[in-house]
């Protein structure tokens, strides 16, 4: 399989004009789920069918009588958003083979979906959907919490973050954990097409939903998603931070397409880490030594991605 | 009955045979004890191209019910079957396929719950689902599992319904016995009584885009709960017009309830599922014996035939309900007799109830113990019970 794939979005020109996620939805201000949404629908276009479990998305967006969906759309519960795409995606299949449903007709099935309704509570229904094999692109809008009952701990929080249930005390100064590599867990189900994404990198983002859409068989998009209320930061800020995300190598967006992996959005000169967690609320508790620890394996997975891709696609830290 | 032949089918089979013979379109089932031989038949039918169906081989009943969803909300005509923790696991999803209203059908074959851990049959599970909105039969022989699977189909996709089915039988004592069955020589004449036609639901069309699923505040929510209360009611109706048009079309007499020996009886034995089987055989014992009593099966579960019902228990001096579930607590611990003390309360009708539990995890149930049931109601009756404070909790050691 070449990766000369075709770029379908070189610039912002090539970006359809039509908004298919209408405005007037209740996302917070400066939230970037829109940014992210907004553009899937355009890479996607109207012959696509939505999936989205419950989290800000949906409460946002399909408060009856209202719905800001201009294509359709189903919310069912929280953890099985992969399992009623499935059933979808069966269904066209099915109706296509009895003549129901012209069978040229191509219906992209879509299922986006947050963090927790993904790695955590969703897991399982997403590993059967993958195994299946099932036609339909999933992707997962990571705020790194659960930001819609109010930020608590999900299994994607990165290491040392406040939220609400991993408060910073006398004794803990926030989660324990490290976040869990999700894009990496749904690469090792050998489906066609995984990648990494950020709104920053907005073209990169689209394309990588093309292709996502392009491949025979499930694919996987996993989109960092900066947080205005759950990451304390000023609402104006998203981008920039989604942009030092990748800047500082905290992010990296990648794809696995077929089996071979790249890095998309090479970052010759890194910033050091402090800038990204300097801007962001949820940090506030790390001292500088805190900060020089997470550069630390910031650093280690930038010299395992290299040593991956078999040269430097991520430089040094130059301030 | 040139149309129909005759085959020998456990009620696990015939179910099976239904769904092959509505054509349904996609299936996502998980297999279960004892309702596997559904979803392997099945598979055989579409491996063998009899039936032309997408099977999801999904990783739970949880994922199983959650893609019947989206196949139905995509216009598909589904089929799923589970038992006990299988439906227990799926509980969240029988709220949502009914509030969204989907059409789905579902064979039971009914299962005792844990713990402890018990693979035999009673009706736990099914009766654990009784708020969930979904039309529930309950069927006795494996002919009436096949035919009330195509009735089902009927009566959710009917337009002034749209709520899911289930159909329930015995595990073990049904879904893993061999019974004489006619099923459809050729699936014609079914899909005549069952046309696929249009979906009359709304559905996710690329082309007229809806969204499926919204958030349903204060302002809203209640009303939408309303209309499945209206559609549950709208049911009664639609059953009877598709058990009528059933009867007359293939020649298989089917109601609300059953009832056998009841010319002249004026105590009756009610039960469901293939208890009801055990309770003839009773009857005719008792009859020989010169002890002349009926039975009555209810069938229908969910909506709850209460003008059905009450036909019968108003000219009966007593009604002895045996239960096959436990509702912990309850006012009366036997489900059904709860129902049908509230039915026979609300008419202001003086019949006797009198409440058992029996066939827990399959504990055996002989004629034997049903003639004992009668012979104990009838002591009970003469010291002046008219309704038992609490259960009997037959062979329970």
């Amino acid at each position: 399989m070449s990766l000369a794939h075709k770029v379908h979005y070189k610039t912002v020109f090539d970006i359809p004009k039509e908004e298919l996620f209408a405005p007037g939805h209740g996302l917070c201000a400066g939230c970037t789920t829109g940014t992210i949404v907004k553009l899937l629908l355009k890479a996607a276009g109207l012959n696509t069918i939505v999936v989205n479990p419950t989290g800000c998305l949906e409460v946002s967006t399909t408060t009856f009588p209202y719905t800001a969906w201009r294509v359709p759309y189903i919310h069912v519960a929280f953890e099985n958003a992969a399992a009623v795409a499935s059933g979808i995606e069966a269904a066209i299949k099915a109706l296509k083979a009895k003549g129901v449903i012209d069978p040229n007709k191509r219906i992209n099935v879509v299922v986006i979906a947050g963090d927790g309704g993904t790695a955590d509570i969703g897991f399982q229904a997403l590993s059967g959907m993958l195994e299946r094999g099932h036609k339909v692109m999933y992707v997962m809008y990571d705020n790194e919490a659960y930001m819609n009952t109010g930020i608590q701990r999900s299994g994607t929080t990165p290491q040392y973050a406040w939220t609400t249930t991993t408060p910073v005390g006398k004794v803990l100064k926030g989660k324990l954990q490290f976040k869990k590599p999700v894009a990496e867990i749904v690469a090792a189900h050998r489906v066609p097409y995984v990648a990494t994404a950020n709104p920053a990198h907005f073209l990169d983002m689209m394309n990588k939903f093309r292709r996502g859409l392009e491949v025979e068989g499930p694919s996987f998009i996993h989109v960092l998603q900066p947080c205005t209320t759950g990451w304390r930061f000023d609402p104006r800020l998203g981008i920039k931070i989604a942009r030092l995300a990748t800047e500082t190598a905290m992010w990296i967006n990648w794809e696995l397409d077929h089996g071979e992996f790249r890095v998309t959005v090479p970052v010759p000169k890194r910033k050091h880490v402090k800038h990204y967690i300097r801007l962001q609320g949820r940090f506030n508790h790390l001292t500088d030594a805190d900060i020089e620890e997470i550069q630390k394996m910031v650093d280690r997975e930038v010299e395992r991605i290299n040593k991956i891709v078999g040269k430097e696609v991520i430089g040094p830290v130059v301030e | 009955m040139s149309e129909w032949i005759r085959i020998p089918l456990t009620s696990n089979y015939a179910a099976a045979y239904a769904a092959k013979d509505v054509d349904v379109d996609v299936v996502a089932a998980y297999p279960i004890t004892p309702q596997t031989p559904v979803v392997e038949r099945i598979a055989e039918f579409i491996a063998n191209g009899e039936l032309q169906a997408e099977m999801i081989h999904v990783e739970s009943e949880h994922t199983a019910l959650s893609a019947c969803i989206g196949a139905a909300a995509t216009g598909a005509r589904v089929f799923t079957a589970t038992s006990a923790q299988g439906l227990e696991l799926m509980h969240e999803l029988l709220f949502i396929a009914s509030g969204l209203r989907l059409p789905i059908v579902m064979a039971i074959a009914a299962r005792a719950l844990s713990a402890p851990l018990s693979i035999w049959g009673d009706y736990s599970d099914v009766m654990a689902t009784r708020d969930s909105s979904w039309i529930t039969m309950i069927a006795s022989t494996a002919q009436e599992v096949y035919d009330s699977i195509i009735q089902a189909y009927k009566v959710a996709e009917h337009s002034d319904v749209l709520l899911p089915a289930m159909v329930a039988y015995d595990g073990f004592m049904m879904s893993h016995t061999y019974e004489p069955v006619y099923v459809a020589k050729d699936r014609s004449i079914i899909l005549e009584f069952v046309p696929k036609k249009k979906p009359s639901w709304n559905i996710l069309d690329p082309d007229k885009p809806i969204t499926i699923g919204a958030v349903g505040n204060p302002d809203w929510y209640y009303e939408f709960k309303y209309q499945q209360v209206v559609a549950m009611e709208n049911s009664r109706s639609v059953l009877r017009q598709v058990f009528e048009e059933f009867s007359k079309k293939f020649g298989r007499w089917y109601n609300f309830i059953e009832t056998y020996n009841m010319d002249g009886s004026d105590i009756a034995i009610l039960t469901y599922g293939g208890l009801y089987g055990t309770a003839i055989e009773a009857v005719d014992i008792m009859k020989k014996q010169g002890l002349n009593v009926g039975t009555i099966k209810l069938r229908v579960f969910r909506p709850w035939p209460e003008e059905e019902l009450l036909k019968i228990l108003k000219s009966l001096k007593a009604v002895i309900v045996i239960d096959r579930a436990i509702s912990f607590g309850a006012a009366l611990e036997g489900p059904v007799a709860m129902e049908v003390l509230t039915s026979v309360y609300k008419k202001g009708l003086s019949t006797a109830l009198h409440s058992y539990i029996a066939s827990i995890g399959q504990r055996a149930v002989m004629e034997e113990d049903i003639i004992a049931i009668v012979k104990k109601s009838l002591e009970l009756l003469e010291k002046g019970v008219v309704i038992t404070e609490k259960p009997v909790y037959w062979g329970v050691r």
